[in-house]
């Protein structure tokens, strides 16, 4: 993973630690560590295991109109989780997402942090905040104001808005791509930025001295040099899209053709209003376990293409 | 750029190289990124333009562009008092919910962070390894179980339903150990040992100032992603009283059909509570920029 800390930073006073199993300050660790343990164990780990819990049961009424009671189910949500058209036409649905948003979105913020830290441009630290300002706009609110913007009566653009159907089944899908590209672009133009910033200007004249072009630095040292900072905005992204929920579901105030359960998330979410917290429960778990694997495994792939 | 000076030399000594001081290539760059500037602004323009209308001018005029009648103040004076400045407590509680949870969650963060970097346990790589796999968990697979854990103890509907899930910061907790490593040295806390300072002491005197652009990292990310939050509020709330500003303008927003007055209050509401984030970032630039180059690289 590119998230390692280095291990010889972080032991303290090794000449005066005499034997391994001597914890010092035993009392100062627990109390630096306790305090985030508890939040954690309280807000994630039982989250986690009680969702896991809640999928093996079912809700069963004795006859029509019995009082509903919670029994073991075993899988049963999982087989209906796997059965589900709905589940996984949303799941298919934020894959084309992926594909079409990240590409793009990564790609362009790649093309600035280069530029940024090319000798290139002029005005780097306008663009730099310019580019990076969407990122503080709420998801919610981007999605609210780029509604207005595709709505063919308040658009700025009529000629493109009364004409092109932004807001129909073909395109809503790119039209809410373009949103989240709109918010996320310039978060992570700087994080590849930040990386690039830290290549060693010795080995950018070295190139230079060798007679390399801007193009050919970039290409050859400057991007496999930040490919683990790819790597983890990829990582991300994929999360980031396997839980699109916010801008999809605002557009159901704008677009007839974003159903209830277009995405994953809005497929948990809209399960959990019927309600049957079983069901929903389950999908949440696949939803994540899905997170963790895909995250995972890019990981994975990504490292040994990236460091041989 | 550091490299700025000898760049020119260079490329003086040169002039036949294809560096990129060619001002075809300068021009072109400028150009694309004016272009891509342009599209990252207009719409907060057009945010702000909108909110300086009314509603029949909305419609009627150029939406680039202001009508001849100026009314962002009115509208902003409209948006607030409505339904008994039912958007002030939205933005009150975001910034309740997100000001307070970004402080408390960084402070658990920074303690957890240090410990981990500058002690030596049995185990410690395992309780790192268990809260950096937390990073990996989509947020919004936890709303759910929360949801049905807090009903259990009657908590749902309440401002502890929104505020403490959100102090939990995994994120944090990687981002200080990285930083805590690499920018508190062994030396000063032995020093500091020496001298009988206890350990509390040592990290928020010794500690906590080296590790400031890790902490304004942590806080300000942390504060905009509960400032972003709305699925987390949207399961666990009902009464509008304790919206954060995200769901009460997705409510407003949703209403519009039937108090069509309400698209004004979305428009104006949503360029305020942009404001205060857009200022944030710009103020703390310095700080949160070498936060998140450590964060970024290591």
């Amino acid at each position: 993973m590119p998230v390692k800390v280095a291990p010889t930073n972080a032991s303290p006073t090794p000449n005066r630690r005499p034997a391994r199993h001597t914890v010092h300050h035993k009392g100062a660790i627990v109390g630096f560590l306790a305090p985030f343990i508890v939040v954690f164990g309280l807000f994630y780990v039982v989250p986690i295991g009680y969702a896991i819990y809640q999928s093996f049961f079912k809700i069963e009424r004795e006859g029509a109109f019995g009082a509903p009671q919670q029994v073991f189910g075993g899988l049963s949500q999982y087989a209906t989780v796997f059965g589900s058209t709905e589940f996984w036409s949303s799941i298919s649905r934020v894959l084309i997402f992926f594909c079409i948003s990240i590409p793009i979105q990564l790609g362009l913020a790649l093309i600035f942090a280069l530029l940024l830290d090319s000798p290139v441009l002029k005005g780097k630290s306008f663009f730099r905040i310019v580019i990076f300002a969407p990122y503080a706009v709420p998801g919610v609110i981007a999605a609210i104001m780029w509604g207005f913007l595709y709505v063919p009566s308040l658009s700025p653009f009529p000629a493109i808005a009364e004409n092109v159907p932004l807001l129909g089944s073909q395109l809503v899908l790119f039209s809410i791509a373009n949103v989240v590209n709109w918010v996320f672009t310039g978060y992570n133009m700087l994080i590849i930025y930040s990386a690039l910033k830290a290549i060693p200007y010795d080995m950018i004249e070295a190139a230079r001295m060798d007679g390399a072009g801007q193009l050919r630095i970039a290409w050859s040292i400057k991007i496999p040099i930040v490919a683990p900072a790819l790597i983890l905005t990829g990582v991300f992204a994929i999360i980031g899209t396997l839980q699109l929920f916010n801008e999809p579901t605002v557009f159901r105030t704008f677009a007839s053709a974003v159903e209830s359960t277009y995405t994953p998330n809005m497929v948990v979410y809209s399960t959990s209003s019927v309600p049957n917290y079983n069901l929903a429960a389950a999908y949440s778990v696949v939803l994540a376990l899905a997170t963790c694997v895909l995250s995972f495994t890019f990981l994975k792939i990504t490292q040994k293409r990236a460091f041989g | 750029m550091s490299g700025g000076a000898a760049g020119t030399t260079r490329h003086r000594r040169n002039p036949g190289g294809a560096t990129s001081e060619n001002p075809i290539s300068v021009g072109g760059a400028t150009l694309f990124m004016v272009i891509c500037a342009t599209y990252f602004l207009v719409p907060i323009w057009w945010l702000f333009v909108a909110s300086s209308k009314s509603r029949s001018n909305l419609a009627a005029s150029d939406g680039l562009w202001f009508a001849q009648q100026f009314d962002l103040w009115k509208n902003i004076g409209d948006t607030v008092s409505f339904d008994g400045h039912l958007f002030v407590q939205w933005i009150v509680n975001s910034l309740l919910y997100a000001g307070l949870g970004a402080a408390v969650g960084t402070l658990l963060a920074a303690m957890a962070g240090y410990a981990l970097a500058k002690f030596v346990f049995p185990g410690r790589e395992a309780v790192f390894n268990v809260i950096l796999a937390g990073v990996l968990v989509p947020a919004t697979a936890l709303a759910l179980p929360l949801f049905l854990l807090f009903s259990k103890v009657q908590g749902v509907d309440t401002f502890w339903s929104v505020f403490l899930p959100s102090t939990v910061s995994p994120f944090g907790v990687y981002l200080s150990r990285i930083y805590a490593a690499a920018s508190v040295p062994d030396e000063l806390l032995e020093a500091a040992r020496l001298d009988g300072a206890p350990e509390f002491a040592t990290f928020f005197r010794v500690a906590v100032p080296l590790m400031i652009p890790a902490l304004v990292t942590t806080f300000l990310f942390q504060f905009v992603s509960i400032w972003n939050n709305f699925f987390l509020p949207l399961v666990m709330l009902q009464n509008e009283r304790l919206y954060p500003v995200t769901l009460g303008l997705y409510a407003w927003n949703s209403q519009t059909n039937q108090a069509p007055e309400l698209q004004t209050y979305v428009i104006v509401g949503s360029l305020i509570s942009i404001v205060p984030l857009i200022l944030a970032f710009l103020l703390l630039q310095r700080f949160w920029q070498s936060g998140l180059a450590a964060g970024g690289v290591k």
